[in-house]
């Protein structure tokens, strides 16, 4: 009978402390939401309703306008052609940079899991402050050498930029993920006679793919969300999405648009969204990883 | 020289196929080559030049008259410099201590069995994906007093209710907190889950049949095994607080005045918009210090440590 007593009673304190769990957790929930969900809603009100209403008053109807705005009409700087251009550069940049610093990384781990030499673990160690310098004691060199090799101020330049400095990373992720594979694997091949490449191409490629998304993901989200280098060595027209939103957030021509504003944002963000909310969790992988071993 | 380098197994293809060996033993470093170029010129060479710079009196261009430390003197004399120095000491504990918290908690909690836990930890992660950018754009609407959250609150009855954070020069620094918390905090999350997954579970069970309640097995057993994940994740974040540049373009431009500017934006600042390259370089040079402060300890715990469990 007392075991009894003790045991409801204990359940019952138990069920009030899961509902405060539950409402801590929901709480924490919605303050990670609230923001894009006020995005969302300040972006379908006219100019009218972002004046007078608050932040959560819904907009009467959806308005489109500061959609169709923000993308090709909305004035960043002097010209007002919406983020439309921009949101392609990012794109002119993000594609290349992430497939040459993915396969540039992927071979890099390769040699130095698989084919180390003397010196070559100092070097991935020396590799690897390059993924924590601050990127500003880089940066008056890099708009230097940029200007030297006549790609500066181009998409092109940009694309050099993020490959230089994401190469560090692409090495490490492939680099922990090679370390797991077996070095007979490799001296197999070779005692069969199968060369540098043939091994690469036949033996490492295929078992790559987890560890190649993960680091197209990671690359793909961290070159379309910078914006020190996009500042600092891109030009009037090949500016990226992230810089081009700076300018049309800080440019006071006529007016604050919130709306225009959020739409832009989101616009900006969407890319990255659909990828997290797709592959969460490569990205995650991405995440940790560059954790564990930093 | 080569062939001392060479490993065992190439020996045994040299026995074998001699013709091949040189080829095949050299492909590793030309394929390393472009890479070793990279790191060589463009992260070390870099940095020599940015600390020759500092130590030049350059001014619109780079010029290589040394003057010595006088552009340290100049930029701790500077007063932008000194409220930006703050402003990290601030934004920088602040940020470091309400993410670890939030993190730990959330992640102990959704380690609790939670029903819809992968839903939870999506929505917690997702600002991780989005950029700096997007994030100051959003919470320069919502912390505006005149149509944000101080509106929102105010019409719903609180007519007294101030929160002007933004527009007031001695708390700006904690919107910057505010934001970058909502941003970062989901990432300490995933790295603590991460590592509570990983805790041994006969360890929990034993702790469990000895009586200990679930909150001493943590405080006591669970938590103390994750002290690895609690560095990587206070270096981490003390790296992206000390590169933090674009937080701060975007929801304060460095505003009111430069009260809410942090190194990098002072850094961005004097190189490029106020052709002090002299003194730009020297705080480059600064932010480098501070990083190198933390992880070279970090890094050599983590390497001794790597080699005592070997």
């Amino acid at each position: 009978m007392k075991n009894n007593a003790i045991a409801r009673k204990t359940s019952g304190v138990e069920k009030v402390l899961r509902l405060a769990l539950y409402a801590v957790l929901l709480i924490m929930a919605f303050f990670y939401l609230m923001p894009l969900v006020i995005m969302l809603i300040t972006s379908l009100k006219d100019a009218e309703e972002v004046r007078n209403g608050t932040l959560l008053s819904l907009p009467s109807y959806l308005h489109f306008d500061s959609w169709t705005k923000a993308w090709s009409g909305a004035c960043t700087g002097s010209t007002c052609t919406g983020i439309s251009p921009y949101f392609i550069n990012s794109f002119k940049i993000v594609i290349p940079a992430v497939a040459i610093s993915t396969l540039l990384g992927a071979i890099n781990g390769y040699v130095i899991s698989l084919w180390k030499f003397r010196g070559s673990d100092l070097f991935f160690a020396a590799l690897l402050l390059g993924c924590f310098i601050p990127f500003q004691v880089v940066l008056l060199p890099m708009a230097q050498t940029l200007g030297w090799l006549g790609i500066a101020s181009s998409t092109t330049g940009l694309v050099f930029v993020h490959v230089v400095y994401g190469v560090a990373f692409t090495t490490l992720f492939f680099r922990n993920f090679y370390q797991s594979i077996p070095g007979e694997l490799v001296k197999a091949a070779r005692l069969d006679g199968a060369g540098f490449f043939t091994i690469f191409y036949r033996i490492i490629l295929p078992v790559s793919t987890p560890i190649i998304v993960v680091t197209v993901i990671w690359q793909f989200t961290q070159i379309w969300n910078d914006f020190l280098f996009g500042v600092a060595f891109s030009g009037f027209d090949s500016q990226p999405v992230t810089v081009a939103l700076n300018n049309l957030v800080n440019t006071s021509f006529g007016g604050k648009e919130y709306n225009v504003d959020m739409a832009a944002a989101i616009i900006a963000a969407l890319p990255t969204i659909i990828v997290y909310v797709f592959a969460g969790k490569y990205f995650v992988r991405g995440l940790t990883a560059g954790a564990v071993k930093g | 020289m080569n062939t001392n380098a060479t490993n065992s197994e190439s020996k045994k293809t040299q026995l074998g196929r001699p013709a091949r060996l040189s080829l095949a033993d050299w492909m590793p470093k030309i394929v390393l080559a472009p890479t070793m170029l990279i790191a060589i010129v463009c992260i070390y060479g870099y940095m020599i030049w940015t600390a020759v710079l500092s130590f030049t009196g350059s001014r619109m261009l780079p010029s290589y008259k040394f003057v010595g430390w006088d552009q340290y003197e100049r930029l701790f004399n500077n007063d932008r410099w000194m409220v930006a120095l703050t402003n990290l000491g601030i934004f920088g504990s602040l940020f470091i201590l309400i993410c670890l918290f939030l993190g730990i908690m959330l992640a102990i909690f959704l380690d609790q069995k939670i029903r819809a836990e992968g839903a939870l930890r999506t929505i917690y992660l997702y600002p991780m994906a989005i950029s700096f950018i997007v994030t100051g754009t959003a919470w320069k609407w919502l912390l505006n007093p005149t149509n944000g959250i101080q509106k929102l609150m105010i019409d719903m009855g609180f007519e007294n209710f101030k929160f002007d954070w933004l527009t007031d020069p001695h708390r700006v620094v904690y919107c910057l907190v505010i934001a970058a918390v909502w941003q970062a905090s989901g990432f300490v999350m995933a790295l603590f889950l991460a590592g509570l997954r990983g805790v041994d579970g006969d360890l929990i069970k034993a702790a469990h049949l000895d009586g200990a309640s679930t909150f001493t097995t943590y405080r006591r057993i669970i938590l103390p095994s994750l002290k690895p994940v609690f560095f990587s994740a206070l270096v981490i974040l003390s790296h992206i607080a000390i590169k933090s540049f674009d937080l701060v373009q975007a929801l304060t431009n460095g505003g009111p005045g430069y009260s809410s500017d942090l190194p990098a934006n002072f850094m961005y600042t004097y190189t490029f918009t106020r052709s002090q390259i002299g003194m730009g370089s020297a705080s480059a040079m600064v932010m480098l210090g501070c990083i190198l402060a933390i992880l070279v300890p970090y890094l050599y715990s983590e390497l001794r440590g790597g080699r005592n469990e070997k």
